[in-house]
C-alpha cells in the first residue's frame, strides 16, 4: 500500500498527488513513468511522472478525469492508500545521456499539449537544473486547463501560452503557435519535444518534418504490465514493431505510425463507455 | 492382482457447464478413488518415474503410503521434494515425465502419479497440514528475483537452511506464470496459488511485490547498496513473440500473454473487475502449446467460437494431452496443419479474417519434429474478430541489459552452467530465464539446483 501524501486540485478536472514511493522517488528520471492500481479491482494504468523528491521519498503524480479508472484514483483523499504503485518504466529522456557540449550547443523546444505538461515539467526542470534554458509552449483548451505554467517559468527561457478558445495568451493549436515562432519569430530549435495527446503529436511531427527539424513524442499506448510482457502497447516505428513500455516511451515523431497508434488507442472503447456508465451510475445510486 | 484395476479416472465439470464458468475444471479424487488408484503402483524396484521427475519425488513411496491410507506419511513425503506440489500435480506434462515411464503404461494405462499428487497436496491443505520448515538463520541475505516456480523453490530450499531470502516480484501479485499466465479452471488462484505461497511466507521469506529489477532496482544495487550475498534471477520468458505477418498491429490482434493476463492477473472475466478485454464473436489462437489451449479456452468462456490452428499435426501438438482432451470435448476447432500468412482488416482497421495457407509434413527438424512444409496455391480465409498469438516467449531482456557482464546466449538467455552459475560471480539464474519457455517443473528443479549452487558458494566465500 503506498500512501498519498498531499492531493491538490491542480485544474478543471485534474488532480496532482504525492505518493510516497521511495525506490521510485530514487530511481526515477525525466520520461519514465509509473503504473498504478488504485484497488483490489482496479486496472492498472500507466501515468506519468512529474516530479520525485528523493528525499521525502516521494512521486508526483497527474491524473485528470477521464473515464472510470482516473475518476477512481481521483477520488482517493490525502492520507489514503494506493494499492500498487509500480517504476520508473521505460526509458529515460534521451537528452540525459547528453554531454554538457552536447547539451549546451542545441536549443531544445518542449511542446506540452493539456495533461502532457505534467511529463513535461520533470524533463525542462532537469535541463533548467543543468543550466541549460529551453523554450516551451503549452497548449491547453482554456485558461482553467492550463498547468504548470509558473514551475515552467522557473526553468524555461521562454514560455508560450496557448489556448484553443484564446481565453489565455496567444489563440490557437501548439502547431499554430510553432510556426509562429519559426516564420514570424525567427526562432531556430535544433530539437523539439512534443509531449501530449496522440492527434496533438501527429501534428506537431507532421509540421516539425516541412522543417527539418528533429522531434521526439512520448506515446502514451494501452498497457497491462508495462514491463515488456503483454504486448498490447505495440507501434509501428519507422515500419517496424516497437512495444511503448520498454522501447519508448519515447520515439522519433517522423517514424511514427500515429494512424495506427491513435487506432490501438480505441481497443477497448466499448468497454470503457460501458465502464464510464456504470461509474456514473453508481454515483446516483 | 493390482495392475489389473483400469485407471481411475478423476472427475470433471461437465463440458457443457464448465464453458460458462472459471471453475476448476478437474474435482480430483475422492480418498476412495485415491486409494484405489495408489493400489495399482507395483511399487518397481527399480523406479523409472522418480529419475524422470524433474525434482525426482519419492514417487513409489508416497503412492504406497496413499494405498494404505497414511495420507499425512503420503503428504510429507512429497513435501520433501516439493513445495508447489498442488501446482504441480494439476500442470506438470506427466504424460512425458513420471507417467511417461510408468511400467503399467507399456501395456495398460500408467499410474495416475499427477492426480495423486494433486490429491495428497489438497487433502494437506484441507487438513491444515504445513509440512514447510524454518531453519535458524545464518545471516546471510540472498535476493531472488521472480516469484514464479524458480524462485519460489530456490527461495524455499535456502530459508529452510538458514538464509534469510527476499523474493522481488515486478508485478502486484505473487506467482509469475502461475499467477499470470495458468488461467483459473487449469490452477485455482486462491485456494491453491495464494495458500502455497502463504506458506512460505509462514517460513519466513520475505516478498516485495511492484519492485522491477532492472528498473526500480538494478541487481548490482541489490549487491553493493541492499547487501544481499547472492542474487538469484527466476525471472521467467515473459516477452510474447509474434510472427511478423502483415496485419499483426490491427485491432483486435494480441499476443496470448496479454489476453491471459487481461483474463488471470487482472481477473478481467470477472464483472466486479475493471480490466477489459475482448475475446469477440470469432476468436482464432495461433499456436498448439499449452499457452495456446489456455488463451483458447480462455476465449470460448468469455463467449467466443474458437479455432485453434496449428501448423503441425496432432501429434506434434505440444501441449499437455490433457488439455488437447478438455479443449476438444469443450468444443474448441483445431485447424492443423495450417500456418497464417496475413491478418486481414476491416474498414476501421479491426481483424475481418486471417489469411492461411495449408501445410504438409516433410523431414524432421532439428528439434525431431517434422517440419511444416506449405503447399503451393492453398491460401484460404478463416473469418474472424481476433487473433491470439500463442507463439512462444523469450526472457524479457531488462535484467541482463542493466546488468554488466551478465552473458546472454542468441535467444537472449541467461546463460548459466549446470547449477545455475552465470558470468558473474554471485550471481545465479535458472527456469525459463536461462532455458527458454519450459515447464513449472522444470523450473522449480533449477530453482532447487540454484540453491544448492548457492549454499555451496557462500560457503567457499567464508
Amino acid at each position: 500500500m503506498y500512501k498519498i501524501e498531499t492531493k491538490k486540485n491542480i485544474a478543471e478536472n485534474i488532480f496532482c498527488m504525492d505518493v510516497i514511493a521511495p525506490y521510485i522517488a530514487k530511481s526515477a528520471l525525466p520520461g519514465q513513468f509509473v503504473i498504478v492500481r488504485t484497488h483490489e479491482q482496479g486496472e492498472r494504468i500507466p501515468l506519468t511522472v512529474c516530479d520525485f523528491d528523493k528525499n521525502k521519498g516521494t512521486v508526483t503524480l497527474v491524473i485528470q478525469v477521464l473515464g472510470a479508472s482516473s475518476k477512481k484514483i481521483c477520488e482517493k483523499n490525502q492520507g489514503e492508500y494506493l494499492s500498487d504503485i509500480t517504476g520508473p518504466l521505460g526509458n529515460p529522456s534521451e537528452f540525459i545521456k547528453y554531454s554538457d557540449e552536447q547539451l549546451h550547443s542545441k536549443k531544445i523546444l518542449f511542446i506540452a499539449g493539456g495533461l502532457g505538461s505534467a511529463p513535461v515539467y520533470p524533463q525542462v526542470k532537469w535541463l533548467g537544473m543543468h543550466k541549460v534554458k529551453p523554450d516551451v509552449i503549452i497548449g491547453a483548451k482554456n485558461r482553467n486547463m492550463m498547468i504548470f505554467e509558473n514551475e515552467m517559468r522557473c526553468f524555461a527561457e521562454n514560455v508560450f501560452a496557448t489556448t484553443d478558445d484564446g481565453s489565455y495568451g496567444f489563440k490557437g493549436l501548439v502547431t499554430d503557435m510553432l510556426e509562429d515562432l519559426i516564420i514570424n519569430q525567427k526562432k531556430k530549435y535544433d530539437e523539439i519535444i512534443a509531449i501530449g495527446p496522440m492527434i496533438m503529436m501527429k501534428f506537431v511531427s507532421l509540421t516539425t518534418k516541412k522543417y527539418n527539424i528533429k522531434t521526439t513524442v512520448s506515446l502514451n499506448s494501452i498497457m497491462v504490465d508495462g514491463t515488456g510482457m503483454c504486448g498490447a502497447c505495440r507501434v509501428s516505428i519507422g515500419g517496424e514493431t516497437k512495444f511503448t513500455c520498454v522501447d519508448g516511451p519515447e520515439f522519433d515523431g517522423h517514424l511514427v505510425d500515429f494512424d495506427e497508434a491513435l487506432r490501438r488507442q480505441t481497443m477497448y472503447k466499448d468497454q470503457e463507455q460501458q465502464a464510464n456508465c456504470k461509474c456514473v451510475s453508481n454515483l446516483f445510486n | 492382482m493390482a495392475n489389473k484395476i483400469p485407471r481411475v479416472h478423476a472427475r470433471e465439470q461437465d463440458a457443457k457447464i464448465r464453458i460458462t464458468n472459471f471453475d476448476e475444471v478437474c474435482y480430483g479424487y475422492s480418498a476412495d478413488e485415491a486409494i484405489l488408484e495408489a493400489s495399482r503402483c507395483l511399487n518397481c524396484k527399480n523406479p523409472r518415474c522418480v529419475n524422470d521427475c524433474p525434482v525426482n519425488i519419492d514417487i513409489p513411496e508416497f503412492i504406497s503410503q496413499i494405498a494404505k491410507n497414511n495420507f499425512v506419511q503420503a503428504a510429507g513425503i512429497v513435501a520433501q521434494y516439493s513445495s508447489l506440489p498442488a501446482v504441480c500435480g494439476r500442470v506438470c506434462p506427466q504424460e512425458t515425465q513420471c507417467e511417461g515411464s510408468c511400467i503399467l503404461g507399456i501395456k495398460n494405462e500408467p499410474v495416475a502419479i499427477g492426480k495423486l499428487e494433486r490429491f495428497i497436496a489438497d487433502w494437506a491443505r484441507e487438513n491444515n497440514l504445513n509440512f514447510l520448515e524454518k531453519a535458524q538463520s545464518n545471516g546471510k541475505r540472498i535476493a531472488v528475483v521472480g516469484s514464479g516456480p524458480a524462485g519460489l523453490t530456490c527461495a524455499y530450499d535456502l530459508v529452510k537452511i538458514g538464509y534469510d531470502v527476499t523474493i522481488f516480484e515486478a508485478l502486484h501479485e505473487t506467482g509469475g506464470v502461475l499467477a499470470y499466465g495458468i488461467p483459473e479452471f487449469r490452477l485455482p488462484k486462491k485456494t491453491v496459488v495464494a495458500h502455497e505461497i502463504e506458506n512460505l511466507k509462514k517460513t519466513g521469506v520475505k516478498i516485495e511485490t511492484n519492485i522491477i529489477i532492472g528498473r526500480t532496482l538494478r541487481v548490482d544495487q541489490l549487491l553493493d547498496e541492499e547487501k544481499f550475498d547472492a542474487v538469484f534471477i527466476g525471472t521467467g520468458a515473459g516477452l510474447p513473440k509474434f510472427m511478423n505477418i502483415k496485419g499483426e498491429n490491427l485491432n483486435g490482434v494480441m499476443s496470448a500473454n496479454e489476453f491471459l493476463t487481461r483474463a488471470n492477473l487482472m481477473k478481467a472475466f470477472d464483472q466486479n473487475y475493471d480490466t477489459p478485454i475482448y475475446a469477440g464473436k470469432k476468436a482464432v489462437v495461433v499456436g498448439g502449446g499449452n499457452v495456446a489451449m489456455d488463451a483458447a479456452r480462455t476465449a470460448l468462456r468469455l463467449g467466443s467460437e474458437v479455432t485453434v490452428v496449428y501448423r503441425r499435426t496432432e501429434v506434434e501438438l505440444p501441449a499437455r494431452r490433457e488439455e488437447v482432451i478438455h479443449a476438444k470435448e469443450e468444443g474448441i476447432n483445431f485447424s492443423m496443419l495450417t500456418n497464417p500468412v496475413e491478418i486481414i482488416e476491416n474498414e476501421k482497421g479491426w481483424v475481418k479474417a486471417i489469411r492461411c495457407v495449408r501445410c504438409k509434413l516433410g523431414e524432421p527438424d532439428s528439434s525431431g519434429r517434422r517440419s511444416p512444409v506449405i503447399i503451393p496455391d492453398s491460401e484460404f480465409n478463416i473469418e474472424t474478430d481476433v487473433v491470439i498469438m500463442a507463439l512462444g516467449t523469450s526472457p524479457n531482456p531488462l535484467i541482463a541489459s542493466t546488468t554488466e557482464g551478465l552473458q546472454i546466449n542468441k535467444y537472449k538467455c541467461i546463460v548459466v552452467d549446470s547449477e545455475g552459475q552465470t558470468s558473474r560471480k554471485g550471481i545465479f539464474a535458472g527456469g525459463d530465464v536461462a532455458t527458454g519457455a519450459a515447464t513449472v517443473i522444470l523450473a522449480m528443479g533449477a530453482g532447487r539446483k540454484a540453491a544448492n549452487a548457492i549454499d555451496k558458494y557462500l560457503n567457499q566465500n567464508k
